[in-house]
């Protein structure tokens, strides 16, 4: 089938080109070797793969943080006003990803609108360096991922039984108290997915630290990018890649177990 | 107590909306600036988008989007659509699995995807250029159609297709003349989502273009990589008009009398 042979098979051929050699002139040598995991251990790229997560889990935590208001807004609305709402929600997560954070570029850029609004009103003389630092970075990355959050939350918002609030108000629970007892532990897996799912995305990303990161914010994504296209070391590229996943893998089964056991203990008490 | 409850978080997600939309719409009004460098609004002007389309490059990469996402499309959904029909058929077992391995490309992030196909195609060296990015758009859009196309099958039920075969109708014929056509919202649905997600597409086609086969989204890179100017938001707005209708289009279509909102 297609998927099979352009999807499985060539991600088995990064596994095994991480196992290769790079010959003189960037081509691949075939020769095994576990040089290239040996070269990962450099604390250089410690540092990049360290920078990484901070920013995913960074993005992570942010994009619940905003996302969960807005798809419990949503997910209160009447039915025609939730298609809107949620197709309003939709549109920019399809609009191209380099164009989205280009936009920031506009807006943040030394000469771009903020500076010059704040310098024509006399608040500063010099342009702010709002630009090319991992503030940045991690703004574009909320700004683009977010949508990833917003609908899987809504999804298990949905779907929750609503008459387990009204037991709880019957109880004499205040509205805060439901919300952190009953809404939030179920709807539980919507945050999981989304989370994997921004987290998945904000791990590989290099188009945003490309774009608004500059020079000294770059992520794995973009340290990846250059080993294949510029430095042409693809047996590196690849280990670097498959480092990368089995990291990713790992922290979202720890993150998936983490959920879980609340859950249990919560059902429990 | 609860209006002012209500209030905050209505307040609060029309600022998200503010929050999502403001820097596109920015990007947008500035691609009518008259200034070249400066944020300061000079006057409207056309003359962006003028100089684009008199631009030979950006007429090619324009016609490489176009021939890529219509072919790619056409081939995801009508292997999509092949795809979720011949899945419906397996036990619960298998559709298990495969459903798994559909939805992988999903998740997985894109640039591993570009990286797998690049190395792919040099091993069977395949000489990087519209083919090969054709074949990637059809392996990245083609999970897309099958997620639409699976849930309108699983919402129809077999029940129509049972009563067609009892009353004599060959299995190709109850596929031509009732299956077809029930789920035919959401192949249409599906052909436009991938149309536009090729359209967009730029990370796995950074990997498989090559120096021949620019498309939209890499000419705009090089536009953004080579210092901002004001033909990059024409070329952008262009984009995302483009995007929206589609999107738009493609929502009214699998919406169309099926109840059930999928996300």
């Amino acid at each position: 089938m297609w998927l099979g042979a352009l999807f499985v098979l060539p991600m088995l051929l990064i596994v095994v080109l991480s196992f290769l050699k790079r010959g003189t002139y960037g081509q691949v040598v075939y020769e095994f070797t576990l040089n290239n995991y040996f070269r990962i251990l450099d604390p250089l790229y410690g540092q990049i793969f360290w920078d990484t997560f901070v920013v995913a889990i960074l993005t992570t935590v942010f994009s619940i943080l905003f996302g969960y208001p807005l798809a419990y807004y949503i997910s209160r609305l009447e039915r025609t006003k939730q298609q809107i709402w949620l197709l309003l929600v939709m549109i920019p997560f399809w609009i191209n990803f380099l164009v989205r954070s280009y936009a920031w570029v506009i807006i943040l850029r030394s000469q771009g609108v903020v500076n010059t609004i704040l310098q024509s009103l006399g608040l500063i003389t010099e342009p702010l360096p709002l630009l090319y630092n991992s503030g940045s970075v991690l703004l574009g990355m909320v700004y683009t991922l977010v949508p990833f959050m917003v609908l899987p939350i809504y999804v298990s918002l949905e779907q929750m039984d609503r008459r387990k609030l009204e037991a709880a108000a019957d109880l004499g629970a205040t509205p805060w108290k439901a919300f952190w007892h009953i809404t939030l532990p179920m709807t539980k897996s919507g945050v999981v997915t989304g989370s994997i799912l921004v987290f998945v995305s904000s791990i590989g990303m290099f188009i945003v630290p490309d774009v608004m990161g500059g020079a000294k914010s770059a992520l794995i994504g973009n340290v990846i990018q250059n080993q294949f296209l510029s430095a042409r070391d693809w047996p590196f590229g690849s280990a670097l890649s498959i480092v990368l996943m089995l990291l990713s893998m790992l922290l979202i089964l720890l993150y998936f177990r983490a959920t879980k056991a609340s859950e249990t203990k919560e059902g429990a008490a | 107590m609860k209006t002012w409850r209500r209030h905050t978080l209505s307040g609060y997600s029309w600022l998200m909306l503010v929050f999502l939309y403001l820097p596109i719409a920015i990007l947008m009004l500035y691609s009518f600036n008259d200034s070249r460098i400066n944020a300061v609004w000079s006057g409207f002007t056309w003359k962006w988008y003028i100089s684009l389309f008199e631009n030979r490059q950006v007429i090619q990469a324009l016609t490489n989007s176009l021939t890529i996402g219509i072919i790619s499309s056409v081939l995801a959904t009508v292997l999509g659509t092949a795809a979720s029909l011949a899945i419906k058929q397996y036990s619960l077992r298998w559709r298990t699995i495969v459903n798994g391995l559909v939805y992988l490309p999903i998740v997985i992030p894109e640039i591993m995807m570009g990286l797998a196909m690049l190395v792919l195609f040099s091993q069977i060296h395949m000489e990087l250029g519209k083919a090969t990015l054709i074949m990637a758009h059809v392996t990245f859009s083609m999970p897309y159609v099958m997620v639409i196309i699976s849930a309108r099958l699983a919402e129809m039920g077999g029940e129509l297709e049972e009563a067609a075969q009892d009353l004599g109708a060959t299995p190709w014929g109850t596929l031509r003349h009732v299956t077809l056509p029930l789920i035919m919202p959401g192949i249409v649905a599906g052909f436009l989502m991938s149309f536009t997600l090729s359209l967009d597409d730029f990370i796995i086609s950074f990997f498989v273009a090559g120096p021949n086969s620019t498309t939209l989204p890499l000419y705009i890179y090089g536009l953004v990589k080579r210092g901002v100017s004001p033909e990059v938001n024409a070329l952008s707005t262009l984009l995302i008009v483009c995007t929206v209708l589609l999107v738009i289009i493609a929502e009214l279509f699998r919406r169309k009398d099926s109840k059930t909102i999928t996300f």
